[in-house]
């Protein structure tokens, strides 16, 4: 018996797949489970994370429903993934949150635009938030430079934290006990597998959605919105710099280095989601675990508005919108920022801390 | 629109969808009669795994030559020489062609495999297993406008003098129930889930077999077509059997159910009495040969005993093995007869001389003195906790079915060859295979048979 029904229901999965075998060449999935014989909680949640959820073993098993033996493995390793998440949360006392997801992400989203807009307001005058401003060191007419700077500093140093603290949960509970750290080989293989989505590819062909037509549109929206996130980083990574280091300030010209790449970025954060949604919209039920549905858009929301209202202020950074699109988009990145550890963020974290165990495990193995 | 086709192909597994790719690009028009619903389309095809063929030279996923000849002996070895040379030879030098126009047909290769069996010379993999095969080969039949009705049972053929006029289903199908066609290919599976059927060759014992395949295997058609003057071949008891969990479920269970722990223990009936050599061979024959001798027990029942100390030698099992710590504990279990099982264990541990225990060769292992022997990897049982598996004989595929030339036409009685019906796959499988089985070949007579029936079928309807 394990902790909770769906790791008990992945048990008996494993097993059913652990005697047939069929699937091995699919993905991460099946070789990891025949290293085994039986499962532990950390075992089952290890291989509900190495899941890409591609759907591939399920239009190609022949014991899947309406079999009476019931397999289905990209619907049970989603519902254990998403629960794996819950258990593994820092501080402890807001596990919770990831089971109202949606409403937190929204509340937290909304207070957070809220209170830039006020802050704005009560470090400047009315007119300033509705003013045109232009030139270097714009912005920071409505928000000094170091407040950002420390605002912005403390939410993501803030999620780091708590994000390290999860992660070294999982990995304690999935990896070798002793000498549980990565060698720098299985590193590079999961930082390459990551990379590339190895996994979402249904063993070639694509990964299965709507129906057994597979395709490649979820892999690559799923990698415009995993690069476009980290131009979009980039971007905020060089705007520092150029600001501590050559002393320049915000808004830059549309040709210089932070734009470019927070432009290519923010194209990538709203085409991504878009597609993601859809693809969520659209994908079968019997593939879809339905109870993280607000966790899974709302992360999906707040990407997108992260690229959205980014891409506004660039275009309408020489109107009177500036200061309210500044305002929300502000808002928006901090809400993403601080609900980054309690929500559907956390899967690509612990994805890859799954890659990195099964790359360690096959180099161990000698395989 | 008028019901009429080119080339009709009645069936949906692996053999029916190579004949209807082959017939559509061989420019006819093609209509698939499953008769199963669309997850259970593709009967035994669901289950298989891989595909024997002939090469010359090691590839990405076949780790060595397996020449034609090769191919041959183990035919005839598995067979006993029960083979129709010629068309066995044929199958053999087209399935050189298959592996390629397989993959070209939208079905993938699985490039290393895990190790579990020894196949990696002579077997290509499935990439995802049989199903994912059969997806492919739809999506392919599909793309290139072959047509496919399910749940599509025919009731009737209309068969003049050898020659196929129409096929009448139970439900309409583009609103007729009779669907006419030029050629037909005959691809629908043999009886293996016709119980009453096998119980007319094997009496009342067919009632306690498993059937590992799908319940639409109901063999229709080949009865159909005997009873309408098409030369029959193979014998009717002879099967694919291999001994499967006692637990499994009546039908379908697959290739979960199989257990491969004989060589590492005996096998007693109900009586606690062993009855066949557990060391005889290793694969392919220590597999295919039990289903056919549990069926010779009494109540077709027998169980596996071993102990702890292999439980982790072979491939891990769907139902746990049930277990004791005494041999009087795991008897009251299975509801054997304690004191025999304990007498038939102290014998055998009697009897088991020294020797190096090596379960991928013929080893040293054996024992002395007692019927039958255990011949190879004979050692003790003697570690608790005692196991057991419970095992039935599950059957695959029959072997009884539809004569055929080079061409995969049908030969009437008297050996005239039929103007317009092909047959490929299970169906005719008994051309090749009179008895025995070695893994894979099953789906090289599908393919190879598939896709000469398709060809030759699109040839005539374009007469």
């Amino acid at each position: 018996m394990h902790g909770t029904r769906i790791l008990d229901e992945a048990d008996r999965l494993m097993t059913v797949c652990n005697s047939c075998r069929y699937c091995e060449g699919l993905c991460a999935v099946f070789p990891a489970m025949e290293m085994r014989r039986a499962f532990s909680d950390g075992d089952l949640n290890y291989l509900a994370n190495l899941c890409h959820a591609c759907g591939a073993c399920y239009v190609d098993c022949q014991f899947s429903p309406p079999h009476e033996f019931n397999v289905n493995v990209p619907k049970t390793l989603a519902i254990a993934r998403a629960e794996s998440y819950a258990a593994y949360a820092w501080p402890r006392a807001l596990s919770g949150t990831f089971a109202r997801n949606g409403l937190v992400i929204s509340i937290v989203a909304a207070l957070s635009v809220a209170a830039f807009i006020l802050g704005f307001v009560a470090l400047n005058d009315r007119g300033v938030l509705f003013g045109v401003h232009a030139g270097a060191g714009a912005f920071y007419k409505l928000m000094p430079h170091n407040a950002m700077a420390v605002l912005f500093s403390a939410a993501f140093l803030y999620a780091i934290l708590a994000l390290v603290m999860s992660v070294r949960a999982f990995w304690r509970d999935i990896g070798d006990p002793i000498g549980g750290r990565a060698d720098g080989g299985s590193l590079l293989q999961a930082i390459r597998d990551a990379g590339e989505l190895r996994y979402l590819h249904g063993g070639g062909v694509g990964c299965y959605n709507e129906d057994d037509r597979p395709t490649d549109r979820r892999k690559l929206c799923h990698h415009l919105t995993f690069y476009g996130f980290l131009l979009c980083f980039a971007a905020t990574s060089v705007a520092t710099l150029y600001h501590y280091l050559l002393g320049r300030e915000a808004p830059y010209p549309w040709w210089d280095l932070p734009v470019v790449l927070g432009t290519l970025g923010g194209i990538g954060l709203i085409a991504g989601p878009i597609g993601l949604f859809v693809a969520k919209m659209r994908r079968a039920p019997e593939l879809l675990d339905e109870a993280r549905y607000g966790m899974d858009v709302g992360f999906i929301a707040m990407l997108f508005l992260t690229g959205a209202t980014g891409m506004a202020l660039l275009i309408l950074r020489e109107t009177a919108a500036m200061g309210p699109l500044l305002a929300l988009h502000l808002g928006v990145v901090f809400a993403l920022f601080v609900t980054m550890p309690y929500g559907k963020f956390v899967h690509g974290i612990y994805r890859f801390a799954a890659l990195v165990r099964y790359a360690q495990e096959r180099r161990t193995e000698g395989t | 629109m008028g019901s009429k086709y080119d080339v009709l192909v009645i069936g949906g597994g692996n053999a029916a969808l190579c004949a209807a790719i082959a017939a559509r690009r061989g420019g006819a028009s093609v209509l698939v009669l499953e008769g199963a619903p669309k997850f259970y389309r593709g009967g035994n095809t669901r289950h298989t795994r891989n595909m024997r063929c002939a090469h010359d030279a090691a590839t990405e996923i076949l780790t060595g030559p397996y020449t034609e000849e090769e191919f041959w002996k183990d035919l005839l070895v598995v067979t006993g020489g029960q083979t129709d040379e010629e068309l066995a030879r044929h199958m053999i030098r087209e399935s050189k062609d298959i592996l390629n126009w397989i993959v070209e047909q939208g079905v993938r290769w699985q490039p290393s495999l895990g190790g579990t069996l020894s196949l990696g010379r002579t077997n290509s993999f499935f990439l995802g297993g049989g199903r994912a095969m059969l997806n492919a080969l739809y999506l392919t039949a599909e793309r290139l406008g072959v047509e496919v009705a399910y749940d599509a049972e025919v009731i009737d053929l209309v068969i003049e003098d050898g020659m196929f006029l129409a096929a009448r289903v139970k439900r309409p199908i583009n609103g007729d129930t009779e669907i006419r066609a030029t050629s037909l290919v005959a691809a629908a599976g043999g009886f293996e889930a016709n119980i009453e059927w096998l119980k007319e060759h094997w009496g009342e014992a067919a009632d306690n077999f498993l059937i590992r395949g799908t319940p639409y295997n109901r063999g229709s058609i080949l009865k159909m077509l005997l009873g309408k003057g098409v030369q029959e071949v193979g014998d009717p008891t002879q099967c694919h059997a291999v001994a499967i969990d006692a637990r499994a479920p009546k039908f379908d269970g697959g290739i979960i159910t199989r257990h491969d722990s004989v060589v590492f223990g005996i096998v007693v009936n109900k009586h606690a009495q062993r009855f066949y050599d557990e060391g005889e061979d290793i694969w392919p024959k220590r597999y295919a040969i039990w289903g056919r001798l549990v069926a010779a027990q009494p109540d077709q029942i027998a169980y596996i005993i071993f102990d702890s100390t292999v439980v982790t030698s072979f491939m891990p099992t769907l139902f746990p093995p049930i277990a004791g710590q005494t041999i009087a504990e795991l008897a009251g279990k299975l509801t054997l007869d304690p004191a025999a099982l304990e007498k038939t264990i102290s014998g055998f541990n009697a009897a088991v001389r020294p020797g190096t225990f090596d379960h991928t060769i013929l080893d040293d292992c054996r024992t002395e003195g007692i019927t039958p022997p255990k011949t190879h990897w004979a050692r003790r049982i003697e570690t608790p906790p005692y196991l057991a598996y419970p095992v039935r004989p599950g059957i695959t595929f029959t072997y009884l079915g539809t004569r055929v030339n080079k061409e995969a036409r049908m030969l009437m009685k008297g050996g005239r060859p039929s103007a317009n019906m092909f047959a490929a796959g299970e169906i005719m499988a008994g051309n090749v295979l009179g008895k025995g089985y070695a893994a894979g070949i099953g789906m090289t007579i599908g393919s190879v048979f598939g896709r000469i029936a398709g060809r030759e079928a699109a040839k005539h309807a374009r007469n």
